[in-house]
């Protein structure tokens, strides 16, 4: 009988050929302290983080906190239940109706993570015989909901409108369709053409679901997102999201106006067969996403950084994901896998921590992956980019002129 | 009407610019093995079918196509459903 095994084997040499070499295995780093939302403790040295999509850097809010230890002395450690038997507990309702303020919406759903809230609302929504679109460039949990139903799946060219237009005209008269796009692509940070698709998708009279993972908290007037900044929020039907990136806990949603929205509770077995969020967890997100519609200054500071480290980076000779910092996401291209994994060692020797981002997840592209937080003063900026520099020539890199 | 007589030449025309390995294209060539190709160009072969014959291969389709004949059976069927 063969080792079920075997076919891991190609990525297993891959591996041992990184650990070979004598770098540092960027996928098994342990953070010993976290000191705050910008720094750690690795090997017993501070690090700057700039790798951890803790935009607004809440993690540490003193609030968030206070509300997280209150509701963890009364309600107890867990819920031990799904959020359709004994697992609302008051934190949850709590926190729906946060984010119904938050968003402006009639409903709010809360899953144990976003990656649950993407395979809800894909698996549920669209049934055999209707379809899905979405962006070639979807996030995993997008791909993996749709797996997981029976509609058809339909992928277009990333952010290319013309093609979305082409593929909407080609589906059968009379299918549903709900079309998925992103605020910001998580890869190299770029956004989305929210106008144009969304005008598009309306046209063709599809539902559409936006995910503003990588936006909420700083895009927008009130920071809900792309979709807010592009002035599509009443064409948008559903808006999903997590708490595991600005509001700096863990946990998924969905917002919507629907009429019919509260039946995927019945409907969602990513939302029906798990157990919900702890109390402690509902209470800190709760407590954050309050505060992140007030947090004008952060969300100043963040573009602040995020187009100062873009700059500074790009002017250093450094090969950029995008032409200026479109989110808070500085993706910084790599030759190659050799490259990119001493770069990446480099910068921890410096003391920064960055993302790479494992080839599997970009074919064709090698990328260190910078995400800015409200948090970093802009000394840690100057920071960041001088040990860059350094580590790029320690790892040989060559830099533009 | 299309017919699996007229499908199969066209699409190993358009198939012939994604065979660098040289393989000789029939009905019988797989994507995965003979033609060994990766997840990006499986994307972009499929957009240039979909466009020849103005039609749409959903992806949850694709692993049920493993060779040039299947694809040309599910162009036929899909534009004369
Ligand atoms: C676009 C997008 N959607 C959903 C998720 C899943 O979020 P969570 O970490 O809450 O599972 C992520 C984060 O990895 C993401 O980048």
């Amino acid at each position: 009988m063969p080792d079920l095994f075997d076919k891991f084997q190609p990525l297993i040499d891959q591996y041992e050929g990184l650990m070979a070499s004598g770098l540092r295995d960027p996928f098994h780093l342990q953070m010993d302290e976290i000191l705050s939302p910008t720094r750690a403790v690795v090997n017993g040295r501070e690090i700057i983080l700039v790798g951890t999509y803790n935009y607004m850097g809440m993690t540490f809010d003193p609030d968030v906190i206070e509300a997280g230890q209150k509701a963890l002395a009364e309600f107890g450690a867990g819920t031990t239940g799904s959020r359709v038997l004994n697992g609302t507990f008051q934190g949850h309702a709590e926190c729906e109706a946060a984010l119904r303020d938050f968003y402006d919406m009639e409903h709010a759903m809360v899953f144990s993570t976003g990656y649950q809230a993407n395979l809800g609302l894909m698996s549920a929504i669209a049934g055999r015989g209707d379809y899905i679109v979405l962006d070639a460039d979807s996030h995993a949990s997008i791909y993996d909901g749709c797996a997981m139903g029976n509609a058809d799946i339909v992928r277009f060219k990333h952010n290319d409108v013309a093609d979305l237009e082409k593929r909407l005209k080609r589906i059968p008269d009379g299918a549903g369709v709900l079309v998925v796009l992103e605020g910001v692509y998580s890869m190299v940070g770029d956004i989305a053409p929210l106008k144009e698709m969304v005008a598009v998708a309306k046209a063709a009279g599809a539902m559409i679901a936006v995910d503003e993972a990588h936006a909420m908290g700083f895009f927008g007037e009130h920071g809900r997102g792309v979709f807010e900044q592009a002035g599509v929020e009443d064409d948008v039907d559903f808006v999903v999201g997590t708490f595991s990136k600005s509001v700096g806990t863990v946990g998924g949603f969905i917002v919507s106006n629907h009429p019919k929205f509260e039946v995927l509770r019945f409907v969602a077995r990513p939302y029906v067969y798990t157990a919900s969020l702890p109390p402690a967890v509902v209470a800190c997100s709760a407590a954050s996403i309050r505060k992140l519609k007030y947090a004008h200054n952060k969300r100043a500071h963040l573009w602040e950084a995020s187009r100062h480290l873009h700059k500074s980076l790009r002017e250093a000779g450094f090969t950029l994901g995008t032409e200026t910092a479109e989110s808070a996401i500085i993706a910084v291209k790599m030759p190659d896998q050799e490259t990119s994994a001493k770069m990446w060692t480099a910068l921890i020797e410096e003391g920064v921590y960055v993302n790479m981002v494992p080839p599997q997840a970009t074919p064709g592209l090698h990328l260190l992956r910078c995400s800015l937080c409200a948090d970093h003063t802009s000394a840690q900026v100057e920071e960041i980019i001088a040990r860059f520099k350094r580590a790029a020539a320690t790892a040989g890199l060559p830099l533009k002129a | 009407m299309l017919t699996k007589d007229t499908v199969l030449p066209r699409l190993i025309e358009i198939i012939t610019p994604f065979n660098r390995a040289g393989t000789d294209l029939n009905a019988k060539t797989t994507f995965a093995t003979d033609l060994e190709l990766d997840s990006l160009t499986v994307m972009d072969l499929t957009a240039e079918i979909e466009d020849e014959y103005d039609m749409l291969i959903p992806v949850n389709m694709l692993p049920d196509l493993e060779t040039i004949g299947d694809v040309a059976d599910a162009v036929v069927k899909i534009k004369n459903a």
